[in-house]
């Protein structure tokens, strides 16, 4: 349970128990005595035992918080496109492999373009509450670019939280700068801490006016990396650190590189794992370096989640995508729409709106404590997957044949832990399903036991459950993780009963990104 | 002497302009060009052309 709520464990040893928030669960009405003497009731939302100051900076925002990432929505702007180092996963033909799927040039913009499309995007989308300037290239080898946009925005969207995504070679230069331009998050991705494990993912970087090569090369950027994550924290800025995982090149070793950004502050750690299709024309592509399973993935970020939070919900997303997390509307705004639009910036709605949302997200919780409480009795080793259609919201709310992705949630007597999620091929294209469509899907999700939708065909019905996994719409529209508990009930008792046989699944296919196409 | 842009390979990414110590390096109709009078392949500023260094794919700035 203590894994479910997202940020609650921020607190260390002083965080809530599994045993604590079982124990509240079993508790009828609210105590108010909780960890942090908050009352506890509402605390499924968020707030747990963060200090209020970071709980203030990351309740609303989508990558920071698994809880928001339902609500929220968060924009890029491409306005970086130069990089100073080079990795291997990367073609930056195609944009940047690190935060971006490959395979579409994004548009690149000026500051001015910038600061109009997120006016305008602000003023279309109220559950827009981030900018993030992630790319395509490095933020901060284009700092002129880069600052210059968020101090348009500052001037004309206050309530909007800044952030930034670096690899980090030139961070130490601009933390000062960072700071004083009040950007509340910052995510720096370190693949490694040991400059040998380095050379095998950084063929180069600029420094110094000069292009460095090999072991010299990691371990300058290593120690830029790692000292501008100490100067960030120590200004109270937030870190994130995004690792990509490589099978028998850094995986072991990010156990390692976990250790060593919490020991430095880092705030939560989002390990992501390698895209590497020979057509994006990446060294890893053309070498044939393959990416990790789903279990690899989950069994590497289970091992680093006894240090810190780890992050699961990250879409990789590109450096224009515009909405919530897993979905994106970037085509809705294009430099010619934006230049179009009739931009009309309501703070007063902008802050109704997310109040409203604030109450909606409270309501979950109540209700997943009370489903949670249930659960209380159960004391069965037995944890399956749960594959959900949403469209956001927190709610079951997507047709089958209509998702572009499924969130995997984790069901045990601990409660439901939201552990990934699976991007699949559009099954009901253009209207009609095609019979080999859903193939890839049951790939996707073979290791999930049921997929909990809001409609789903008779077709592809009998498809899964040919593979083994359960249909189920009974939970249509109702709140997930309320509902991946309620099922997860219903299964045991289904076990108990001897109606079904409790059967361990296989590896599933994952393929991550955002999608472009909708 | 000045450098050119092959403009076949460029991605323009936009690295180069940055880098460029006279200012040489500009977006003309969607591509990066270097203006060779202004070009002094970076002799006085530093030991190696800076567009080369920092270019992500070899061989496109080269020699004109
Ligand atoms: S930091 Fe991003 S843009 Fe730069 S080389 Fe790496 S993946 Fe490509
Ligand atoms: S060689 Fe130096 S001066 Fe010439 S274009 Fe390249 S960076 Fe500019
Ligand atoms: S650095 Fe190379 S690829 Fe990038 S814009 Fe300059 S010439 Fe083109």
């Amino acid at each position: 349970m203590q894994k479910l709520l997202q940020l609650h464990d921020f607190g260390g040893p002083g965080g809530k128990t599994l045993d604590d928030v079982r124990r509240e669960a079993a508790q009828t009405g609210c105590s108010s005595t909780g960890g942090s003497g908050k009352a506890s009731c509402g605390s499924g939302a968020g707030q747990g035992d963060l200090p209020p100051e970071i709980w203030d900076k990351v309740k609303n925002h989508p990558c920071y918080s698994e809880q928001a990432h339902h609500h929220f929505a968060r924009m890029h702007v491409a306005v970086a496109p130069a990089c100073n180092i080079q990795c291997n996963y990367c073609n930056r033909k195609y944009d940047c492999a690190n935060e971006s799927r490959p395979g579409v040039v994004s548009e690149k913009l000026t500051p001015e373009q910038a600061a109009r499309k997120v006016l305008a995007v602000a003023s279309t989308i109220p559950q827009m509450t981030v900018l993030g300037v992630a790319g395509p290239g490095d933020p901060l080898a284009n700092p002129g670019k880069t600052f210059k946009t968020f101090e348009l925005v500052a001037a004309t969207a206050p309530d909007i939280k800044l952030c930034l995504s670096t690899n980090g070679l030139t961070l130490p230069d601009h933390v000062e700068q960072i700071a004083a331009m009040n950007v509340d998050h910052v995510t720096i991705t370190i693949n490694m801490v040991d400059p040998e494990i380095g050379t095998k993912i950084y063929p180069w970087i600029f420094y110094n006016h000069r292009r460095i090569e090999g072991v010299e090369a990691s371990r300058i950027l290593s120690e830029r990396q790692l000292l501008g994550l100490e100067m960030l924290t120590a200004r109270g800025i937030l870190v994130k650190v995004n690792s990509v995982m490589i099978p028998g090149v850094n995986d072991k070793h990010l156990v390692e590189v976990n250790k060593a950004v919490k020991s430095r502050g880092a705030f939560l750690h989002n390990i992501m794992p390698l895209i590497s299709a020979p057509e994006h024309g990446t060294v890893f592509g053309l070498t044939g370096q393959r990416g990790p399973s789903a279990q690899e993935l989950k069994a590497l970020q289970d091992a680093c989640e006894g240090e810190m939070n780890m992050m699961r919900h990250c879409r990789q997303c590109r450096a224009d995508a515009v909405g919530l997390l897993g979905e994106d509307r970037s085509a809705e705004f294009s430099t010619d729409k934006v230049m179009e639009m009739d931009v009309n910036y309501d703070l007063a709605a902008r802050q109704a709106y997310q109040a409203k949302v604030e109450q909606e997200r409270e309501v979950i919780a109540k209700a997943k404590q009370a489903e949670l409480a249930k659960l209380v009795d159960e004391t069965s080793d037995i944890k399956i997957l749960v594959a959900i259609a949403t469209k956001g919201g927190g709610r079951i709310n997507e047709h089958f044949g209509h998702a572009h992705e499924f969130q995997i949630y984790e069901a045990s007597s601990a409660g439901a832990k939201f552990v990934g999620h699976r991007r699949v091929d559009l099954y009901c294209e253009g209207g009609y399903a095609s019979a080999d469509g859903v193939e890839p899907i049951l790939r996707a999700l073979n290791d999930c036991t049921a997929v909990l939708v809001a409609k789903i065909g008779i077709c592809p019905k009998d498809s899964l459950e040919g593979a083994g996994i359960e249909a189920v719409e009974s939970y249509a529209f109702e709140f997930i993780e309320q509902s991946v508990i309620a099922y997860f009930k219903d299964y045991l008792a289904r076990v108990g009963k001897s109606e079904i046989r409790h059967v361990a699944r296989g590896d599933a296919d994952i393929r991550q990104g955002a999608f472009t196409e909708t | 002497m000045a450098y050119k842009i092959v403009a076949s390979q460029c991605t323009v990414c936009g690295a180069c302009e940055f880098e460029c110590p006279n200012a040489a390096i500009t977006m003309k109709r969607g591509m990066y060009v270097i203006e060779a009078a202004k070009c002094t392949e970076c002799e006085g500023h530093f030991d190696k052309p800076q567009c080369v260094a920092v270019c992500p794919v070899d061989n496109t700035c080269i020699p004109a």
